[in-house]
């Protein structure tokens, strides 16, 4: 490419490496202002508990996680049971339950007055019978690990199936039992993969604000959000954030060093799988494990969710519904666009200037998944908070008399920490896409004459169509979920589904929280299916 | 005497779905065989239930005078001490070439590991890759390692799955040999699957050709190739034609190639329809006497050259001569048979 093509790239791409490091530089900059009372008041009172419960939600989700996602990845890659086909691919569908309507379905099902307890009391009569507390450490980390396993299912379902079961079959030969196999060859070779899986969970749940609001469980993202509301104190919420932060950069940093490796274990090509044919009781405790877990993390939840949503049907499914379906979609589909534009300059930059320069900016862009939404949002609002501040003065100087707010507040601030969050989300379908196209299409094209930037209109753009598709589709469902960082910069009168969710439960009303809910779970299932379809070409 | 390993009339397939039926071997200690045919014709599935991974629903299998697969017993594979070698290798990832050759001697002390590994990767020629990963080795020399992994325990029976398939011609010549080589150092009892009869000739001293589930030779591999034993056997070892013919007496058959006769006799009546069976390289051209035939194509493969002829009567033959003689396709030449095997089927 022409040399002043080259720097419109690299600069580009360098300025989107900048927009993710800004916010986060801003972030650990709270510790350099002096004023720091609140921030001692938090440190006495809250700080303890907050690590504390953080470290128990973390450990116990990672478990769960890891359990269940392993354990019925196993089962639905290496034994043969009735419907095993059917649970290879449906036991990802709790993916489309954004975590925080699975915590209100579990509160508003299990509640004291919810119809369980409701009819345990009918039947036992009143302390007749014994019942765990929901709100509970205990409660927080089962609804998590329901909706979070997928990640971790995926992941080495995927790795199993590329090792087959040679090496397990080579093991036995050798002398390992069943079990042995599975802890000493299996288990092992999948483990870049169990990690990476069990990260992606674990940032998930750092990111989490949604469901520990409704549990009243306080952990970062919570107390963040009190600090900005409740106290109006953003210094105190940065500092927060920068705890947060730290935690996200360790799980971060184990996904990205074990999936690169991942890679390497994948070095042989497999045959046919040949599965363990379950017989007698253990096919039927397999399929009822195998439905559990469906029914719990899915079908029990849509089922709730349509029943309450029926009920206020009539009344809510009015003028205001659809305007809140209307920003929701407008905002995703603003911050899909932009995303994927980003990541296209991201793609391209990447293979047409690979030097140091880039290719750190390329990784730093796409570190953005990896931070809390609430992170974000802190990040950005101090950021612009202070471009404003400059850009007051300036005008100022001028001789101009404006009020305050250029960028705070503004739509164009939601939809920079969306791109930021989301820019790895579309980077990777674009990337692969671009890899599957050929260097020698576009030396062909240029051999035939066509300029850098025909080649890309007329060659690359419409190769890249289904990439590209999925990408937007990705980000444009991430945003409809995503909560804290609307919440917390959402300009007036911008309120999503998934704000409506929160202002619902934590009202208690679980049926007025339903239709936003099951709207979201059906968009949900289609970047799931997007999933399905590419996992079943394995 | 009974053999090592004695199968017995076994049935394996699932779901009323029969793969192998009626499937019996004996294979006698330190002898080298081979099952041979096209792929899904259970010869893999064979291998499994001899390891193990695949029950049995009728028969027997027994290893050194012990049943260890039946319809009431199954052994798991893990007490059955068979030695794999794996089509894709099977090696452990995560573990060292070192530790994956040592991996079936786990209740050995250390030292004796250490030694039985360095025995092990100097028997294949890899004794620098002890510390390697099975990533960094080419296809050959993972090929290597899969053998000494399995050879290490010193197994009764060693069972090979299509272990040269995945890797290129050149090599897969060289390294067939390497193995029976090692094989035959070693004395080692081994059963090995293939759908190459190359491969099956010069690693098989006793080939057993299969299809649909079922024995249909289990013979030298000169015999296989010299007497087939039916038309399936005939077609699928060695090139070759079959030409129609009637049985004049017990050893002779009249054909459009004139009277054939060999050192084989058949029971039929005089009168029978048969075909027999004329491999290239018991047609000869361009003899004193013959029956003239069309050539109707020529494949030149350097020392040799195929000709593909057409008979009067309107049979094609093939037929495999050295390159001097070299005549071009629509030409006549005189046709004899030296068939010393004489191979007939009745139609």
């Amino acid at each position: 490419m022409p040399a002043n093509k080259i720097t419109i790239w690299k600069i580009t791409t360098i300025m989107l490496a900048l927009i993710v490091v800004l916010p986060l530089m801003v972030v650990f900059s709270g510790w350099l202002q002096t004023e720091n009372m609140v921030w001692d008041h938090l440190a006495k009172t809250v700080l303890g508990d907050l690590l504390a419960n953080t470290a128990w939600l973390l450990l116990g989700v990672g478990i769960g996680v890891t359990v269940l996602g392993v354990g019925l990845a196993w089962l639905t890659t290496m034994c043969e049971f009735p419907g095993r086909r059917f649970f290879d691919w449906a036991l990802m569908l709790p993916l489309a339950v954004p975590a925080y309507v699975m915590a209100f379905v579990v509160l508003g099902l299990m509640d004291f007055t919810g119809p369980v307890q409701t009819t345990l009391r009918e039947t036992f009569g009143r302390g007749g019978y014994w019942f765990p507390e929901v709100r509970s450490t205990g409660g927080v980390i089962l609804v998590m690990a329901m909706v979070l396993y997928p990640y971790v299912y995926m992941l080495a379902r995927s790795s199993f199936l590329t090792q087959g079961n040679s090496t397990v079959e080579a093991a036995r030969s050798l002398g390992l039992s069943a079990w042995g196999a599975f802890f000493r060859i299996s288990v092992p070779t999948a483990r870049p993969a169990i990690v990476a899986g069990l990260s992606l969970a674990l940032m998930e749940t750092l990111a989490d604000f949604g469901t520990v609001a409704i549990f009243n469980y306080d952990t970062f993202t919570t107390a963040i959000y009190k600090a900005w509301f409740g106290l109006f104190n953003l210094q105190a919420a940065s500092q927060l954030a920068s705890f947060l932060l730290v935690l996200a950069v360790i799980a971060l940093t184990a996904e990205r060093n074990l999936r690169g490796r991942a890679k390497y274990h994948e070095a042989t090509r497999t045959t046919r799988v040949y599965r363990y044919r379950l017989v007698g009781w253990r096919q039927w405790a397999v399929l009822s494990i195998a439905s559990l877990v469906l029914t719990l993390a899915f079908v029990l939840p849509v089922i709730q969710l349509a029943s309450w949503a029926w009920t206020v049907l009539e009344e809510d499914l009015n003028s205001r519904y659809w305007g809140l379906l209307w920003h929701t979609l407008m905002l995703g589909g603003m911050a899909a666009i932009l995303t994927v534009t980003g990541a296209i300059i991201l793609a391209f930059t990447r293979r047409t200037h690979d030097d140091m320069a880039v290719r750190s900016s390329v990784n730093i862009a796409t570190l953005g998944y990896a931070l809390p939404g609430s992170v974000l949002a802190v990040g950005i609002m101090l950021t612009f908070t202070s471009m404003d501040n400059v850009l007051v003065t300036l005008f100022t100087l001028v001789g101009i008399e404006v009020s305050g707010q250029f960028l705070t507040g503004t739509v164009f601030a939601l939809i920079v920490a969306y791109m930021v969050r989301f820019l790895a989300v579309a980077y990777g379908p674009i990337d692969s896409g671009l890899g599957r196209i050929r260097a020698s299409l576009a030396e062909a094209a240029r051999g035939l004459g066509a300029t850098a930037a025909v080649t890309m209109w007329k060659i690359y753009l419409p190769l890249l169509r289904p990439g590209l598709f999925t990408a937007g589709l990705l980000v444009l469902v991430d945003v409809m979920k995503e909560m804290p960082a609307t919440m917390l910069l959402r300009p007036f009168g911008w309120d999503t589904l998934a704000v409506r969710i929160y202002e619902m439960t934590s009202e208690g009303e679980w049926e007025r929280a339903a239709l936003p809910a099951i709207t979201l779970i059906l968009v949900g299932l289609i970047p799931v299916m997007v999933l399905v379809r590419r996992s079943a070409k394995h | 005497m009974p053999g090592i390993l004695e199968i017995n009339d076994i049935r394996c397939g699932y779901e009323g779905k029969t793969i192998v039926d009626d499937f019996s071997l004996s294979i006698r200690d330190t002898t080298l065989n081979c099952l041979l045919g096209p792929s899904g014709c259970g010869k893999t599935t064979v291998l499994r239930a001899i390891a193990g991974f695949e029950p049995v629903l009728e028969g027997e299998i027994i290893l050194d005078g012990r049943v260890i697969s039946s319809k009431t017993i199954q052994v798991p594979p893990e007490r059955r001490g068979i030695g794999m070698v794996f089509q894709d290798y099977a090696l452990f990832p995560h573990l060292s070439v070192g530790e994956n050759v040592t991996f079936g001697l786990r209740k050995q002390s250390r030292s004796q590991q250490r030694k039985v590994a360095h025995e092990m990767l100097e028997l294949v020629g890899l004794e620098d890759c002890m510390n390697r990963y099975p990533h960094e080795l080419s296809g050959g020399q993972q090929q290597r390692i899969a053998v000494a992994r399995a050879l290490a325990p010193e197994p009764p029976l060693l069972l090979m799955d299509e272990p040269f398939s995945n890797l290129d011609v050149d090599l897969r010549e060289r390294l067939v040999l390497d193995v029976r080589e090692i094989l035959r150092q070693r004395q080692t009892t081994t059963l090995f699957v293939t759908h190459d009869q190359e491969e099956a000739f010069v690693i098989g001293e006793h080939v057993a050709v299969m299809d649909d589930g079922r024995i249909l030779q289990w013979d030298l591999p000169y015999n296989l190739y010299h007497e087939p034993a039916n038309r399936f056997v005939a077609d699928f070892i060695g090139q070759g034609r079959l030409i129609e013919g009637v049985l004049v007496s017990h050893e002779s058959v009249e054909t459009s190639l004139g009277m054939l006769a060999g050192n084989r006799s058949y029971e039929w009546p005089a009168g029978t329809r048969v075909d027999v069976l004329l491999r290239p390289d018991d047609v000869l051209l361009d003899v004193e006497e013959g029956v003239d035939c069309l050539i109707t194509d020529r494949h030149f493969k350097g020392a040799q050259i195929m000709y593909t002829l057409r008979t009067p009567g309107g049979d094609e033959l093939l037929s495999l001569v050295p390159s001097h003689l070299d005549i071009n396709t629509g030409q006549k030449v005189k046709v004899g048979v030296d068939a010393e095997h004489l191979v007939v089927f009745r139609q």
